[in-house]
């Protein structure tokens, strides 16, 4: 019999769950697409070709062209580097943000958690897509001012469960006995009390990335996400609403794209919070 | 609630005037031949002049009598003015999709827990998934494709035909129904999928509680146990959850009121934004983070009120 180390129980959970195991395999497979864009894509996407505008999808362009001849194929497979960049970028820094205050809140209480928690509460009414337009309008709109602002404006989310997880850790006997001999609090926090909180981090960080590609291309949808010529899946569909009345394809295909991705990292998200800890599974 | 209210003018003021770039700017960069003199009186007009924590007092001040100041747009209005003749679609909207929510998810999430694992309830679960992924903007375009492109039977933009003043008064109200279908339906699709989740979940933990057991075991019904007993119980953190989602569903209204040209809150929002009008952007960031306070108040109201066991402090 092997050890029942918590990792293998994971991966043993894991594996029985068929759609986590789909949505795992969604997500690799965008890795893929992104990483190997230079070579799978079968054209040049700035080969700007207006003879043949508009083309409907055919045996040359599998995803028909755009209005200025462009394949439209090629250009989803390099706007999914857009967002996976932009969904790992955005998430981190909502990570970090979130769990630097929510662990401060958390393990300091008294004031300091009624500052950050009322700044939570504060952020929470805010229509987030107001605050993210009005702030990308101010700065220019591109793709690294994208990424920042979706950050800051997610990680109310993470500061709660962060703080939670370290008002119940904060009082078990592992963390008392470090503070018992004597160890500072930022080595508490770090090394005694962190490492323990990171699994539900873990499963908001998933479904976060979903969430933050569905934002940057609604921005860029609008207009005031990634702009032209860079491709990316929001800024297609707004080809796609200009052409509205003769090309189907432009709208169909990358708005597939979009949620066939945040299927995917949803799934997964999903899935790594079952196998992590099967009793919060919301049945 | 005023501290909120406080730390609500206090970021939305911030998030304005601490990024670079000046109003003035469009004005001035647009017109090579202003004067350093004429830029200043320009600013000294708009008070840009002054240090920011004066100008948020002052901001404030005035935004306790309702004055948000004037458009910096050609127009001049005043923001209020523009921001309340757009209100009422916004809210028109976003309160016919919120019906719309309750009313399908609800029923949703009820049923698929009375019979969990049926092929009802598997339908659903992979409904919601999907419907949590589906870009809203997207769905708006496809349906504008299917309904008003290829069938032709919906109008794909604005609130009115142009024939609208002489419709009579039953073809009015058609023709206000048809341009408003489709912006309901989608902005309402993506609370359609958190809704019913949550009810199926909640449903679920409130049938396997020991007084659904005893009422089951009495030999009640299936169909009382159900809507009777274990229903009122299971919709009370929904209120909860409604009132979470005004934020989300206003935010949306940037992206369908864009999308079918309906000149509300969110479209004028979206043209500010593009025009750099500080004082309107303003304006509506405060505007919409109260309406979300007064969404989580009445759901926090209605909470207490259909609970027996909160009673509200005196």
């Amino acid at each position: 019999m092997e050890r029942e180390t918590p990792g293998r129980l994971f991966w043993h959970r894991f594996r029985r769950n068929r759609l986590a195991i789909t949505g795992a395999m969604i997500v690799i497979l965008l890795f893929f697409f992104a990483a190997l864009a230079p070579y799978i894509s079968p054209y040049d996407i700035g080969d700007i070709n207006t003879k043949n505008a508009l083309q409907a999808p055919s045996r040359d362009h599998l995803l028909g062209t755009d209005q200025l001849g462009r394949d439209v194929l090629s250009r989803m497979i390099w706007g999914s580097r857009i967002s996976l960049l932009v969904g790992f970028v955005a998430v981190g820094i909502a990570i970090v943000i979130g769990t630097f205050l929510g662990a401060l809140a958390g393990f300091y209480g008294k004031w300091v958690d009624n500052v950050i928690m009322r700044f939570v509460d504060i952020m929470l009414c805010f229509p987030t897509f107001f605050l993210i337009l009005a702030v990308i309008a101010i700065l220019e709109p591109n793709i690294w001012n994208i990424m920042i602002v979706i950050g800051v404006t997610s990680w109310m989310g993470v500061t709660r469960l962060v703080r939670a997880e370290f008002l119940s850790l904060k009082e078990r006997d592992f963390v008392r006995a470090a503070s018992a001999t004597g160890a500072k609090n930022s080595r508490i926090i770090f090394l005694h009390i962190l490492p323990n909180a990171l699994s539900p981090i873990w499963v908001s960080a998933t479904l976060g990335v979903a969430a933050a590609i569905l934002t940057e291309s609604a921005l860029s949808f609008l207009g005031i996400g990634v702009q032209p010529p860079t491709p990316s899946w929001g800024n297609i569909l707004t080809a796609g609403k200009d052409n509205i009345e003769i090309a189907w394809w432009l709208s169909l295909y990358p708005g597939l794209a979009i949620l066939i991705t945040v299927l995917g990292y949803n799934l997964l998200g999903e899935g790594i919070r079952d196998a992590i800890d099967p009793r919060l599974t919301a049945s | 609630m005023i501290p909120l209210l406080l730390g609500i003018t206090l970021i939305s003021f911030m998030v304005i005037h601490l990024a670079p770039g000046a109003p003035t700017g469009l004005q001035t960069d647009l017109n090579p031949k202003i004067t350093a003199e004429a830029r200043a009186r320009l600013e000294k007009i708009y008070g840009l002049d002054k240090p920011l924590h004066t100008q948020y007092l002052l901001w404030l001040k005035r935004l306790i009598v309702l004055d948000l100041g004037n458009s910096f747009s050609m127009d001049g209005r005043p923001v209020t003015d523009k921001i309340i003749e757009r209100i009422p679609i916004t809210i028109l909207i976003n309160a016919l999709s919120m019906f719309l929510i309750i009313l399908i998810a609800v029923p949703i999430g009820v049923i698929s827990a009375s019979y969990q694992d049926s092929f009802f309830d598997k339908f659903t679960t992979v409904f919601v998934f999907v419907g949590f992924a589906v870009p809203t903007f997207w769905l708006a375009l496809l349906l504008m494709i299917l309904f008003g492109v290829n069938l032709g039977w919906l109008p794909i933009s604005g609130l009115k035909s142009l024939n609208y003043e002489y419709l009579p008064a039953f073809g009015m109200i058609m023709d206000r129904a048809k341009h408003l279908i489709l912006p309901i339906f989608v902005s309402a699709f993506g609370g359609l999928a958190g809704l019913s989740r949550y009810t199926r979940s909640n449903m679920l933990e409130v049938i396997r509680q020991d007084d659904i057991m005893t009422a089951r075991s009495k030999g009640l019904k299936e169909r009382v146990v159900i809507f009777k007993h274990a229903l009122r119980n299971a919709l009370l953190p929904v209120i909860t959850i409604l009132g979470l989602s005004v934020p989300g569903l206003i935010g949306g209204s940037v992206i369908f009121e864009t999308i079918f040209a309906i000149p509300g809150m969110g479209q004028l929002f979206y043209m500010s934004v593009m025009a750099r009008d500080y004082p309107v952007i303003m304006g509506i960031l405060v505007i919409g983070a109260v309406l979300t306070l007064l969404g989580n108040l009445i759901a926090d109201i209605s909470y207490a009120l259909a609970d027996p066991r909160i009673k509200i402090a005196k």
